[in-house]
């Protein structure tokens, strides 16, 4: 079972509905209990990432993820959620995050050409970087659908795929049992479920 | 590289795609949620759900059919049509809708978009403008197209901007229906004023004309079409291999 973390951040219809498809049990939850119970964690989030984070702590979630994440427990941030899985952001000022991933959150403005719009809002292909459970249906140039005006940098040992949009910027990371992906696998058609199944079957460790 | 996206629009009146739509293999399809499952296994980036629907059971059905689709079309979705107020956005959001489209509301109260930006964030809000040129100058058509607001289009498009619409539709009345192109003088003026995604709306006929729209305006990152579509007389997944040979960036 997966529990879907429900802090008062975003529209989670559709990312329970594409758990459905794919055959796997997510609920969409704010209560501790279900969260331990669960087999698996998601931590979605739209949104400025001081907000959602002040939201996670007031909700005492941060520390159920935290305890949950150290026991090997898979866990998964989507979009801002994967932003919050890192030490820090520089949205709007220098905030604090949940410190799972070693890396930190800086604005795309900062890391390509300047003409490119910002956000980043479409379909992008993905450039493979290190091989991953979550990454097993996952074939170089998939594209998935991202919308986001920044990423995650000084993330290198947990990098699994970039996407090119001036400059490389990250997309997807893993590191033992916790997974990020930037973009929406819940909005990228096939690719995005297979990345959401592949999920489904990574193991807890140790 | 990013992708230039293809979005078909289906009207929806009454829960049922408006116009009668015709399909080899798949026969009569009105389902908004069946033809909405074709266009994303056939390679639609997008969709665009707009309800003309005027009554309250028929709005109970367009939502209904909303989070029908949305429990099976993992592709993004706007929604249009109808949005007057941020208790509209909530509305659709709920069901499912990533986008939120805003048209004649934002002429009544220009501060719903900023209100709905503050809210949901600007990628959630949708400008969708249908401008006609009178007398030499881009103005701005309320109700479908049918009233002149008097408003000077590029500016109302850029105030909207300003406020917090992190997309734009342009939909050009003086192309639309006539299948001979998209409204490329039109575009090119939109998107020099603004920043912020610009989807083409109005003209296309053929699969050149959206080769013509993404090698003419780089700035153009999408292109919106409904009859040619749903009529079959452009397949998505041709249209889409006919960019990508042509170079143009497409998610095939």
């Amino acid at each position: 079972m997966i529990a879907i973390l429900d802090y008062g951040v975003g529209n989670l219809f559709s990312l329970k509905s594409s758990f459905g498809v794919i055959g796997a049990e997510a609920f969409v939850t704010a209560d501790p209990e279900v969260i331990r119970k669960a087999d698996r964690l998601i931590l979605p989030g739209v949104g400025a990432f001081a907000d959602a984070a002040e939201k996670l702590r007031a909700s005492g979630l941060d520390s159920v993820l935290k305890e949950e994440a150290a026991q090997g427990k898979p866990l998964m941030g989507i979009c801002l959620g994967m932003q919050l899985l890192f030490e820090r952001s520089f949205e709007y000022g220098e905030h604090e995050g949940l410190g799972l991933l070693k890396g930190e959150i800086r604005p795309i403005a900062e890391q390509i050409p300047q003409g490119l719009k910002i956000p980043q809002m479409g379909w992008n292909g993905l450039i493979i970087k290190r091989e991953s459970p979550l990454l097993r249906y996952t074939r170089e140039g998939d594209f998935v659908y991202f919308v986001h005006s920044y990423s995650a940098v000084g993330c290198d040992d947990s990098l699994l795929a970039t996407t090119e949009y001036g400059a490389e910027l990250t997309a997807c990371v893993g590191k033992g049992n916790v997974f990020g992906c930037q973009f929406h696998p819940e909005k990228s058609g096939n690719v995005g479920l297979n990345i959401l199944k592949a999920f489904c079957e990574t193991e807890a460790t140790a | 590289m990013i992708t230039k996206r293809i979005i078909p629009c289906l009207d929806v009146r009454d829960g049922r795609v408006v116009k009668g739509i015709n399909f080899e293999k798949l026969g009569d399809v009105a389902s908004p949620v069946d033809l909405a499952r074709y266009y994303s296994d056939n390679g639609a980036d997008e969709l665009v759900f707009y309800d003309i629907t005027a009554s309250a059971e028929g709005r109970a059905l367009f939502t209904d059919i909303l989070t029908e689709t949305a429990a099976t079309v993992f592709i993004p979705l706007t929604v249009g049509g109808g949005i007057n107020s941020t208790a509209d956005f909530d509305r659709v959001l709920k069901c499912g809708a990533d986008k939120v489209s805003v048209n004649s509301g934002a002429i009544r109260d220009p501060s719903l978009v900023g209100k709905a930006a503050k809210l949901y964030g600007d990628q959630c809000v949708v400008l969708s403008a249908d401008v006609k040129r009178v007398d030499g100058v881009f103005r701005v058509f309320a109700k479908g197209g049918r009233e002149n607001t008097g408003m000077e289009a590029i500016e109302w498009i850029r105030r909207c901007v300003g406020e917090g619409a992190g997309e734009v539709v342009v939909n050009s009345i003086d192309t639309d229906g006539v299948k001979q192109g998209f409204d490329l003088e039109m575009l090119e003026k939109v998107c020099e004023a603004v920043h912020v995604p610009v989807i083409a709306s109005g003209g296309a006929g053929k699969i050149e004309d959206f080769i013509t729209l993404f090698k003419t305006l780089p700035g153009v990152d999408a292109g919106l079409a409904a009859s040619i579509f749903h009529f079959g007389e452009v397949k998505i997944s041709d249209l889409k291999q006919t960019m990508a040979e042509q170079g143009i960036p497409a998610r095939l």
